[in-house]
């Protein structure tokens, strides 16, 4: 091995480097834009009038997914899983609806403001009950999606309640130009107002961290039960920013879970997380959230039975794993 | 003397084995006659442990033949091997925790009169065949292991390490009922690392050096000497690593250590460690394997707590609770495993920067452009190959190996702890360790270096202490030590003669007493421990 000196400096030198190595950090958020496009494409030649209402229904129905897969993807970078996220999002939401229906603007404010606090509140139960009796994730936030789930119905035992309008045109319409709807903008806006800093503070390295090798964490000073704790508070919030887009762009509370969990578990993994910890980001579930949507979308317009449309879903959620899989492990090798 | 093949029990010619790069078994050779003690030695790294797994089949050799009973074999798996009757006892119990003993026995399809017979013969009495293998004293377990090889009459019977740290009373039962065996029908390969228990119940051993079988010997009082020699080969060529013979130690020492511990101890593994650790200096730790060494980096970096004893950091006493408290105050600990330190699928940056970003347990905004340049100046200091930097898995070993040295030298390192830090990976970049050991003691940071390689103590460090049995037993000034003499300290032998009385009564002692095993937090200490010091 040559033990020549070249540091990280010299790889910043050059722009076009610098673009290469870019590329290959993002390669499978990139892949899967990629895919998105092509996915786009595909659907403007079934169906030619897939247009400004198009994209406006898809922008709306991908928000509350697209915020799950978030708020898993924080988790499940720090080595944990959360499945109370459905239930939680369900709780929050019929929080919301029954205290603004019919309110005024300002006390919206405060309940929203309110059911952020009882997210991080949620999520800092799941963390503690993980970090503090060492049962396993998995255990833990499946048995608080039961507690979570059944305390929404004691709060709203059918959908209902209200929300206030200013919410609602948070998210429901476009914004400007008509092709840009203001779900996307809403969605972009929260990741930015979380994440980023999140991402770039000692907190965000110490996820990664302790996703990526608990041992060496603790080692390197981590303080890892507290991380873990902080990323359950993080998926929290951000399920209760999801239940409140429900809220939002329903106008109603719904007390049943729906296929949230699952789902984001399911774009986390297309998203390029590992499910192991440590590795990946919140885009690539988020633009797997929009390809899984957009794929329902096109069966429909396929005529597709309902029930072979689920089964073709499956099959290509495993086959996109599987491709992006077999490529990283080839480039490994080479 | 002229044996045939067919007079020798087990036969291994030209056993090699590699591991990607790193040679593990060069050519390594072993005759076992039917009803000797064969002891296998070797110094840390040698081959032993992939000599073991050869032959148990745990591994399988790249080249080489390995004849049992005149027959050539192919031992494809730990059973295969056992039906063809070698049978091997590790130093870890290989009982599974949450079945009963009676299951366990039933799973290796173990006689139970036999194993009755010689569990008693080893002095394990009124043991409940139905209580959990986890609740069952981890000696009483080594005990339990070692019956049920001997129960179902094996032709080879392997002992790794089996009586490390096992209770003195009972290691003498062990080594009775082994030297039993000899002029039976099967045979004892024997491997340990108390020079005392290979005089007392072998007859021959064989010697492995770099992967390579370099000599049998036959075991009789003085021969401790002659294995010795062997473990050693040629002393190696100085190194071009420390340059300038500094001033002596006692002109770099200032009255107040940089660290001092006072009787430390954890458990049974460490007993009483004491020695003071100088700002400028790098202190050196003797020891042949697992005689504490592990136990006693885990309670300095604050990984562990210790069960004893006091440590001082400036004269001030200190209680690690978190790596972060042992980092606070300075201590930093580079391990030999990567795999322990680095987030092998992060970056080289993020890997640097994880200790010292911010002040720890904060969670502030990084300011991003002084870590770049901390980490910069890091990742030139000890000039990092980086280009595949965006995941330090695809990092070379030497190149890991300096990210987790780098990561502490871009915060300001005062006290370094290196658990054998140079681990396989290429003499280049050892070199490049040691001279940047050495700079960092010249800058007034404090060393204290664990190595398996005791060439590194002559190289890098002032001094070192020897630790045996849990015990700090000797001081070394390493200006005149050679090698030599350093594995004899490591084995706890005096330089002049070769197994005085004293050494055996200390081996002896140092056993724990059986109740200490039993899980009681308490230490043996017995009075009037007498020291190794020559």
């Amino acid at each position: 091995m040559s033990t020549t000196a070249v540091p990280v400096e010299a790889a910043r030198a050059r722009p076009l480097d610098m673009l290469a190595s870019w590329t290959r950090k993002n390669g499978w958020t990139l892949g899967l834009i990629a895919f998105l496009v092509l996915l786009l494409v595909f659907t403007r030649a079934i169906q030619p009038r897939y247009g400004v209402a198009g994209v406006q229904g898809l922008a709306t129905s991908v928000l509350p997914l697209a915020l799950a897969a978030v708020a898993q993807a924080v988790v499940v970078i720090g080595g944990g899983i959360d499945l109370s996220v459905g239930s939680m999002m369900a709780l929050t939401s019929v929080v919301s609806a029954s205290l603004m229906d019919g309110q005024s603007d300002w006390f919206g404010v405060a309940v929203v403001l309110g059911v952020l606090v009882l997210g991080a509140v949620l999520g800092a139960v799941n963390g503690g009950l993980v970090v503090l009796t060492r049962v396993p994730d998995i255990v833990v936030t499946l048995a608080m999606s039961f507690v979570w789930a059944g305390c929404a119905l004691l709060v709203l035992p059918t959908p209902g309640g209200g929300s206030v309008k200013w919410l609602k045109d948070l998210v429901i319409g476009p914004l400007g130009n008509e092709w840009i709807p203001k779900a996307l903008i809403a969605l972009v806006l929260v990741v930015i107002l979380i994440w980023i800093p999140v991402r770039r503070s000692r907190l965000g390295l110490s996820i990664y961290a302790i996703g990526s090798n608990q041992l060496a964490a603790f080692r390197s000073g981590v303080p890892v039960g507290r991380t873990k704790i902080v990323a359950y508070v993080l998926t929290g919030l951000f399920s209760a920013v999801a239940g409140l887009s429900l809220t939002a762009s329903t106008g109603l509370g719904t007390p049943v879970p729906g296929p949230y969990t699952l789902m984001s578990v399911a774009a986390v993994v297309l998203g390029g997380v590992s499910l192991a910890g440590g590795r990946g980001g919140v885009f690539g579930p988020i633009v797997a959230v929009i390809i899984i949507q957009l794929m329902r979308t096109d069966m429909t317009f396929l005529n597709l039975n309902t029930n072979l449309a689920t089964v073709a879903q499956g099959i290509i959620l495993i086959g996109v794993v599987m491709i992006g899989t077999l490529i990283q492990i080839r480039r490994a090798r080479a | 003397m002229t044996l045939t093949t067919t007079d020798l029990l087990l036969e291994a010619t030209g056993v090699s084995k590699t591991y990607g790069a790193v040679v593990a078994l060069k050519s390594a050779s072993l005759a076992v006659r039917p009803g000797e003690v064969h002891a296998l030695m070797g110094a840390n790294g040698a081959g032993k442990s992939t000599l073991v797994k050869i032959l148990t089949g745990a591994v399988r050799p790249d080249a080489g033949r390995i004849v049992v009973h005149g027959r050539e074999r192919t031992v494809h798996s730990p059973a295969d091997a056992r039906h063809g009757g070698i049978v091997s006892v590790y130093q870890e119990p290989a009982l599974i925790p949450d079945l009963d003993i009676r299951s366990n026995l039933r799973l290796t399809e173990t006689p139970l009169e036999p194993f009755r017979h010689w569990l008693a013969e080893l002095g394990v009495e009124g043991l409940d065949l139905s209580s959990m293998a986890r609740q069952v004293p981890l000696a009483s377990l080594r005990i339990i292991d070692l019956a049920r090889a001997l129960a179902i009459e094996p032709d080879v019977l392997m002992l790794d390490e089996m009586t490390a740290a096992l209770p003195a009373n009972l290691t003498e039962r062990v080594l009775e009922v082994i030297g039993r065996q000899r002029g039976g029908d099967g045979s004892v390969i024997f491997i340990s690392h108390r020079m005392i228990e290979i005089g007392a119940v072998c007859d021959r051993a064989t010697v492995l050096r770099e992967g390579e079988t370099v000599g049998v010997v036959d075991v009789t009082p003085g021969s401790e000497e002659r294995i010795v020699e062997l473990m050693l080969g040629q002393i190696a060529e100085r190194l071009p690593g420390r340059t300038t013979e500094t001033a002596s130690p006692d002109a770099r020492s200032p009255a107040e250590p940089r660290l001092t511990a006072r009787g430390l101890s954890s458990g049974t593994k460490l007993q009483d460690a004491s020695f003071e650790l100088h700002p400028g200096e790098v202190l050196g730790v003797v020891a042949v394997e697992g005689q504490g060494q592990d136990e006693l980096f885990d309670i300095l970096s604050g990984s562990e707590r210790p069960s004893g004893g006091d440590l001082l950091v400036d004269g001030a006493p200190v209680s690690f609770r978190h790596p972060a408290d042992a980092i606070r105050t300075g201590l930093v600990y580079v391990a030999a495993d990567r795999a322990e330190a680095l987030l092998m699928q992060r970056s080289v940056r993020e890997n640097i920067a994880l200790p010292f970003t911010a002040p720890l347990g904060r969670w502030g905004l990084l300011d991003l452009a002084s870590e770049r340049r901390k980490v910069d100046a890091a990742v030139a200091t000890l000039q990092i190959d980086a280009r595949a930097g965006r995941e330090v898995r695809r990092l070379s070993g030497g190149n890991q190996q300096k990210v987790t040295i780098a990561r502490w030298v871009a915060g300001g390192v005062r006290t370094m702890l290196c658990f054998d830090p140079t681990r396989g990976i290429d003499i280049g970049t050892k070199n490049q360790i040691y001279v940047l050991l050495r700079d960092l003691a010249e800058a007034g940071a404090a060393v204290l270096l664990y190595t398996s390689e005791l060439k590194e103590v002559q190289l890098v460090c002032d001094r070192a202490i020897v630790i045996f049995g849990g015990r700090v037993v000797a001081e070394i000034d390493t200006a005149d030590a050679d090698e030599a003499s350093l594995l004899r300290a490591a084995y706890n032998l005096r330089s002049d003669a070769p197994m005085p009385e004293l050494v055996a009564a200390e081996a002896t002692a140092s056993g724990v007493s059986a109740q200490a095993v039993r899980g009681s937090e308490t230490t043996a200490v017995e009075p009037g421990q007498p020291g190794a010091e020559p």
